[in-house]
């Protein structure tokens, strides 16, 4: 019983990485950079639901929303006043911009939050008891992994289908074949960082449900882990990075569970580099062949 | 009044002065041609009038309007589309999807005639409408480009050097398609190496050498000239 009590926390802490590394792997596909801001983002969000629902009793329903729309707003300036300017630069250097942003936001959140640990409380409380209590699974776990399904349905249901989504898919591929289209390529790139950190404000109320301790460094490890998930699944790949969440979480749990508490974060990391070793683009990443 | 007008434009790549003052004008109907030797500004001036590029000094005005300043993705909404030069197609997108996305502009409703219109042009696309592009042979791939810049109905269509890289038989193909779009009043400036095809098809033509228009005349004109002929048409 306690193998599919870890199995199922497993995938619950999965499903976390997974929302968070969509946001890294579109970011990716689109921009060809890495947002290590991301998770800084995740923490951010956290805290707007911490006081939307703490200091000023909202619903948590309406202090997620809120959340979102501060990640999003976030997400976009972030785009535009850090990212938008070095469109042409090299990309070591859109890197290092992207830690910068990432040291900002984790010291504002300092300066104003203090650097004290907060508890959050669930967003929803209790759990189900089956099996005559051995096998229990908290509703904050169901809600995770429901989330984490709902976002990938409706996120490759736009990516596929959607005008947008096609356009998305478009800029990922050439720039300037889609600027020929009549696609706008900056507004498409704010789009992307607009969806990936509306998803940072969810994953970050549910990872602060399960694990209720939020300070300024909070989404700083999830957000690198995520990284990794999303290298995992084959970055620029959204299928990948949901694959590639949830083994993460599952070989995270697994490791700490039956190996040891602390080499789980080297496990997770060796389970990286094995998989690159034999696959360099990735678990689902894709080898495109160009014609001539 | 000219459908186009480029006047004296000047476009550098850093310090590289890469076109030194090209001026030249399309028509509305007319099939207009840009020939020269790899490295001579051509598809340079076709990116300049996307907007992709953008002149030092000289204009770009289209049916009148001055296109300094606007955004390449706006330039489509004026009614020019380009086929750009290695087709760039997106690879990973269905032939429908590549259709779609030279709809960008169009409002929705117009999408499904448009796609059928090109379909209809082009029969080997509609039996391959949810194959990757990718997969597409090199004509194939001509086509749906071609098709693709069709989809947003632009009242200019620029083909950059459609013929590149394709067996002489596909040549044939993309230029007999070249004819039929002039026929059908389609306005078009194509830029290509392939002087001898591109003159055949073209009402008129320029010859540009090393950033600068050296001979114009009709495609015919052109044809007979000395110059060409020993310089482009191997005579």
């Amino acid at each position: 019983m306690s193998f599919l009590n870890n199995v199922i926390t497993g995938i619950s802490l999965g499903s976390i990485y997974a929302i968070i590394a969509l946001g890294y792997t579109m970011v990716y596909g689109i921009a060809k950079m890495l947002n290590f801001a991301h998770g800084d983002v995740i923490m951010v969000g956290a805290y707007v639901c911490f006081f939307a629902t703490g200091s000023f009793g909202l619903h948590p329903v309406a202090g997620v929303l809120l959340a979102m729309v501060v990640c999003t707003i976030l997400g976009t300036v972030i785009e535009g006043l850090a990212y938008k300017p070095l469109r042409q630069a090299p990309s070591l250097a859109v890197l290092i911009t992207a830690i910068g942003v990432s040291w900002f936001l984790q010291n504002s959140a300092q300066l104003l939050w203090g650097a004290a640990p907060k508890v959050f409380t669930p967003v929803v409380s209790g759990g189900l008891s089956i099996f005559g209590g051995q096998l229990n699974i908290s509703y904050v776990t169901i809600l995770t992994v429901v989330s984490c399904l709902v976002i990938m349905v409706l996120l490759s249901a736009f990516i596929g289908k959607g005008k947008m989504g096609k356009a998305m898919r478009a800029c990922s591929e050439d720039k300037g074949a889609a600027q020929l289209m009549g696609i706008n390529v900056n507004s498409t790139i704010s789009m992307t960082f607009a969806i990936g950190s509306a998803l940072a404000a969810i994953a970050g109320v549910l990872m602060c449900s399960a694990y209720p301790t939020l300070m300024p460094t909070t989404g700083s490890l999830p957000g690198i882990k995520a990284f990794t998930a999303a290298v995992f699944g084959g970055i620029g790949s959204v299928p990948g990075a949901f694959v590639g969440g949830l083994l993460l979480g599952i070989i995270e749990i697994f490791a700490k569970a039956y190996i040891s508490t602390d080499l789980s974060d080297a496990i997770v990391f060796l389970a990286l580099i094995i998989v690159l070793l034999v696959k360099p683009s990735g678990l689902l990443g894709k080898y495109v062949p160009e014609k001539v | 009044m000219a459908l186009l007008q480029v006047n004296d434009i000047h476009v550098y790549y850093g310090s590289i002065h890469a076109v030194k003052g090209v001026s030249f004008e399309v028509n509305q109907g007319e099939v207009v041609t840009l020939i020269g030797a790899n490295g001579a500004g051509k598809s340079t001036v076709l990116n300049t009038i996307s907007g992709l590029l953008h002149p030092r000094t000289g204009s770009v005005v289209f049916e009148d309007k001055d296109l300094k300043g606007v955004q390449p993705h706006k330039v489509v909404e004026h009614g020019l589309a380009q086929v750009p030069e290695g087709r760039r197609i997106f690879l990973q997108m269905s032939v429908e999807e590549n259709l779609e996305m030279g709809a960008f502009t169009q409002p929705g409703s117009t999408v499904e005639p448009g796609i059928a219109d090109v379909y209809e042009r082009f029969p080997r696309l509609k039996e391959r409408r949810k194959q990757i592009a990718g997969t597409l042979s090199g004509g194939e791939q001509q086509m749906l480009a071609m098709g693709r810049a069709l989809m947003s109905k632009p009242k200019l269509l620029m083909l950059d050097e459609p013929s590149m890289g394709l067996a002489p038989i596909l040549v044939e193909q993309i230029f007999d398609i070249i004819k039929e779009l002039h026929a059908a009043g389609t306005t078009i400036l194509l830029v290509e190496q392939n002087a001898q095809a591109a003159l055949a098809v073209a009402d008129r033509a320029y010859v540009m050498e090393t950033g600068k228009i050296t001979l114009s005349g009709t495609g015919a004109e052109l044809m007979a000239s000395d110059e060409v002929q020993k310089a482009y048409l191997g005579g």
